[in-house]
């Protein structure tokens, strides 16, 4: 019982994705591709638990972290970009 | 090392000398020190004449590549003795004759002439005495580079350098296949010496390496001995100094060609092919020269078409001689061996009268200023001496009793005549060519040395045509001609002086095993035979060749005539040209300077390999055993990867095309996940966010002209290559599946599972492989990462400034 739903989440989550990356190719502004980026990656933190569960282990849980962290850096780094073009400033001060 | 050894070697050492004496004793001329060698291994090679002459040949070892069979062994038969002699004692006369033609001390170069005089006389003896094949081939190419700098001695000159190229590439070209010959009479034989070889001549023949192989040494003798149509570079090669042209393109060097036929006649002589080629190819090139020297104006052009011819004669015999090979001598007596017999007595008449008249060509040039039949004439009177020995050449030439070429003449004209009553190889039917072409070819040749002579020495002397005061040439340079001139009468006279001492050693060598033991060759030239045929024919070359000089006139002004150069040059330069434009052509086809080109034909060659292999061995192969099952998420999440792969050539914005690159990692980092990798996904994240960030780095700074025009390209070619690399590799990763279970191997990763924690005290098995048991492999990418953060640092502070290349 537990499997069975454990995959209908998985599959949702998968075509989740899937509706994200057609708001990427699609997405009239930047600011949507962006978005749609950070939703993937948040997805991906809920599949990545799901199959934890699945796979009945412990060891990708460095790797829904990597993902929080990475996605919210990207996001920031993408939104500096559209904001001024420029990701890492060159006033140190 | 013996003697003999040090003849060989004794020019090179002296060569290394020469620089030296012309540094440092500057009032003497640097040819005298030079002389003394040549005069001092002719004595000591005539020396060995009385053993010779006994039928006792003389053979010293010495290893220098044993491994491979390679040996600088030495071998004294007659046929070396005779060209030894011949380089030797010509060579002697030649650079007594250099010392007063390039008499000027300053303005000549000296050191280089006599350096590279030297490297060819030590070139052409390693040639003429080694038994090696190898040490042979080595000493031929020495012989072709001397050659080639001596032509283009005076480089400033731009047909010197032109001759010198000709000459060059002809007969390196002939030599290279001459190796390939002499490769695969080691292939056959299992040994480069010639006296195994020719022990073993009876198994080569039937081998079917056995015609290759002639074709292959015969193209080396031919292009060496500028036999048609190889005769090109010789009259190019006329832009040499006098000495040279006399030593090398009359004398010696030319003559490479016919002694490595001789040398390898008892090898290949029992073939057809053989004599037809080698005849064949002789007289034919003898009516070629004797036509073409009547055309030229130039003496030394006349003096070289007539080498060309005397060539073919010579050949032409050597070719018919073979046929000896045939017969039982006892049977049918001493007629089949006069071919032989002739070829070598000419050999050594043609060295002596050419020599000499290449001297008086020089002579007359030298003291005139010109060496244009135009311009000269009646020199007979001012000139008395030069006079005399050009009239001794000359008829010695043109085959006039009682010189030496006459004597020559009619035993060419008995063996031509003979070879018509050859009863083997068609000769019932062909065999008339060869007498005609003799016949024709002795008028020719009649003709040219007329013109030659009488143009020179008589009828008017034109002072307003030449530059200098003439006079008669210094003695130095006129006593070299004298001795050649007064060989040719000795010779003319007593002509059984050289019969047993060494022409018929030379023919023993020729034709060995021909005669049984004990037996020798009856070697007996006299001037007077009778009325017979070869009589008549002389008569006829005298009476047609004067008809044919006298009417010159007549017949001068025919575009035949007037056409100097050979027609065959015209298929030489044109081929060079076509050489050059027609790999021109090629590279830029190929090498269109478009990373794009270069990145479809590797893909190419890729897939046309990988699919080759396939079809050939019959590897491609599905096997469904062992697959995994796929759960149903699995399907979307490819889906997606497919999806998005599909996409990316369309996207035409640039960031959003970064942004799926980006999906794309992260969906690869799902995937190692699913596939229970957590270091690889960890690690496939990382990297791929900073991918991102990376690329959106560099395409902010993309130029601004073209920003956010980016529309990809369709290309064919482009499409139709992907999808074939995608295609072989899909089916190359589907059959080394299958081929995996069905030759199971045994994985060694059981090995890690095992002693990760026993031998390394680890968990993490990827981390441990990584850093303990192949921890050589990680400690070399980490020097890959500093060695590209050194390079970005290095590309970005150390810009060159006004430079586009960095």
């Amino acid at each position: 019982m537990l499997e069975i739903s454990l995959n209908i989440a998985l599959i949702i989550m998968s075509m989740s994705i899937f509706v994200c990356f057609i708001r990427i190719v699609k997405g009239p502004t930047m600011s949507d591709r962006v978005v749609a980026l950070d939703t993937i990656g948040i997805t991906l933190i809920g599949i990545i638990g799901i199959i934890m569960i699945i796979q009945n282990t412990l060891a990708y849980a460095e790797v829904i972290l990597v993902i929080a962290i990475l996605a919210f850096i990207g996001t920031i780094a993408l939104a500096k970009f559209i904001e001024g073009g420029v990701i890492f400033d060159r006033d140190r001060n | 090392m013996s003697l003999l050894h040090l003849v060989v070697l004794a020019p090179f050492i002296l060569a290394l000398l020469v620089p030296f004496l012309y540094k440092y004793i500057r009032q003497v001329h640097t040819g005298w020190f030079v002389m003394i060698l040549p005069l001092t291994l002719f004595i000591y090679l005539i020396q060995f004449l009385p053993n010779i002459s006994r039928g006792e040949t003389i053979f010293y070892q010495q290893p220098w590549v044993p491994s491979l069979g390679i040996n600088f062994d030495i071998y004294l038969d007659g046929l070396s003795l005779l060209f030894g002699l011949l380089i030797t004692g010509i060579g002697t006369l030649v650079v007594l004759y250099s010392i007063y033609y390039l008499y000027n001390k300053q303005k000549e170069a000296l050191n280089n002439f006599y350096v590279y005089l030297l490297m060819f006389m030590g070139a052409m003896l390693g040639v003429v005495l080694s038994d090696n094949l190898m040490t042979l081939y080595i000493f031929w190419e020495l012989t072709s580079l001397a050659s080639s700098l001596l032509i283009a001695y005076w480089f400033h000159k731009e047909r010197s350098r032109y001759g010198a190229q000709k000459s060059m590439l002809i007969t390196v070209a002939g030599g290279l296949t001459m190796l390939a010959g002499f490769s695969l009479l080691f292939v056959m034989t299992n040994t480069f010496s010639i006296r195994e070889i020719i022990a073993q001549a009876d198994v080569i023949i039937t081998n079917p390496l056995f015609i290759p192989a002639m074709l292959c040494v015969l193209a080396g003798a031919f292009t060496k001995s500028a036999q048609f149509p190889f005769h090109i570079w010789l009259p190019d090669a006329m832009e040499a100094p006098t000495p040279v042209s006399a030593y090398l393109h009359s004398a010696t060097m030319v003559k490479a060609g016919i002694y490595l036929v001789a040398r390898l006649t008892p090898v290949f002589g029992a073939a057809p092919q053989w004599f037809w080629i080698v005849s064949g190819f002789g007289i034919f090139t003898l009516l070629w020269g004797s036509v073409s020297a009547i055309r030229q104006k130039d003496l030394k052009a006349i003096l070289a078409f007539s080498t060309i011819s005397q060539l073919g004669l010579i050949m032409a015999l050597l070719g018919l001689g073979s046929a000896a090979f045939h017969y039982d001598v006892a049977v049918v007596g001493t007629l089949y061996y006069t071919a032989t017999l002739a070829a070598v007595f000419h050999l050594i008449n043609h060295a002596t009268f050419k020599g000499s008249l290449f001297m008086i060509v020089g002579i007359v040039d030298h003291e005139t200023g010109t060496r244009d039949i135009r311009k000269l004439g009646g020199l007979m009177t001012i000139m008395p001496i030069t006079f005399t020995v050009a009239l001794i050449g000359t008829l010695s030439m043109a085959g006039v009793p009682p010189f030496n070429g006459f004597l020559s003449k009619e035993m060419f004209f008995t063996a031509a005549v003979n070879a018509t009553t050859l009863d083997i190889f068609n000769m019932q039917t062909f065999g008339l060519i060869f007498p005609i072409f003799a016949w024709i070819a002795s008028i020719f040749t009649f003709g040219y040395c007329m013109l030659m002579f009488v143009r020179t020495f008589l009828g008017n002397f034109k002072p307003e045509k030449l530059e200098k005061e003439v006079h008669e040439a210094p003695i130095g340079l006129l006593i070299p001609p004298i001795v050649l001139a007064s060989l040719v009468v000795i010779f003319g006279l007593f002509p059984n002086l050289l019969a047993y001492s060494i022409i018929e050693p030379t023919m023993a060598s020729i034709l060995p095993g021909v005669l049984a033991e004990g037996e020798r060759f009856y070697v007996n030239i006299y001037h007077w035979h009778g009325f017979n045929i070869e009589l008549f024919m002389t008569m006829g070359v005298v009476v047609f060749g004067a008809l044919i000089f006298l009417n010159l006139k007549k017949w001068s002004e025919t575009a035949f005539f007037l056409k100097e150069r050979d027609p065959l040059n015209w298929v030489y330069d044109n081929s060079l040209v076509w050489l050059v434009s027609g790999s021109l052509k090629v590279t830029n086809m190929q090498m269109t300077g478009l990373l794009r080109d270069y990145f479809v034909f590797m893909s190419v060659f890729i897939v046309g390999l990988m699919g080759y292999t396939m079809v050939k061995y019959n590897t491609f192969a599905i096997d469904l055993i062992n697959v995994a099952d796929i759960p149903p998420y699995i399907f979307i999440i490819i889906f997606v990867l497919i999806a998005t792969t599909v996409a990316l050539p369309f996207i035409s914005h640039r960031v959003t095309a970064i942004v799926a690159t980006g999906i794309l990692g992260f969906i690869v980092a799902l995937l190692f996940v699913v596939f229970r990798a957590p270091d690889l996904a960890l690690t496939q994240l990382l990297v791929e966010t900073v991918m991102v960030v990376l690329f959106l780095l560099a395409f902010y700074h993309l130029p601004e002209l073209r920003k956010e025009k980016f529309t990809p390209r369709f290309r064919f070619t482009n499409l139709v290559v992907s999808i074939g690399v995608g295609l072989v590799v899909t089916l190359t990763a589907l059959s080394v599946h299958a081929m995996s279970y069905s030759h199971p191997i045994q994985s060694i990763s059981d090995y890690y599972v095992q002693n990760a924690y026993e031998l390394a005290a680890g968990k993490n098995i990827v981390n441990v492989i990584l850093v303990d048991f192949r921890g050589v492999d990680t400690m070399l990418e980490i020097v890959v990462l500093g060695i590209a953060a050194l390079a970005i640092v290095v590309l970005i502070r150390l810009r060159m400034t006004g430079s586009e290349d960095v």
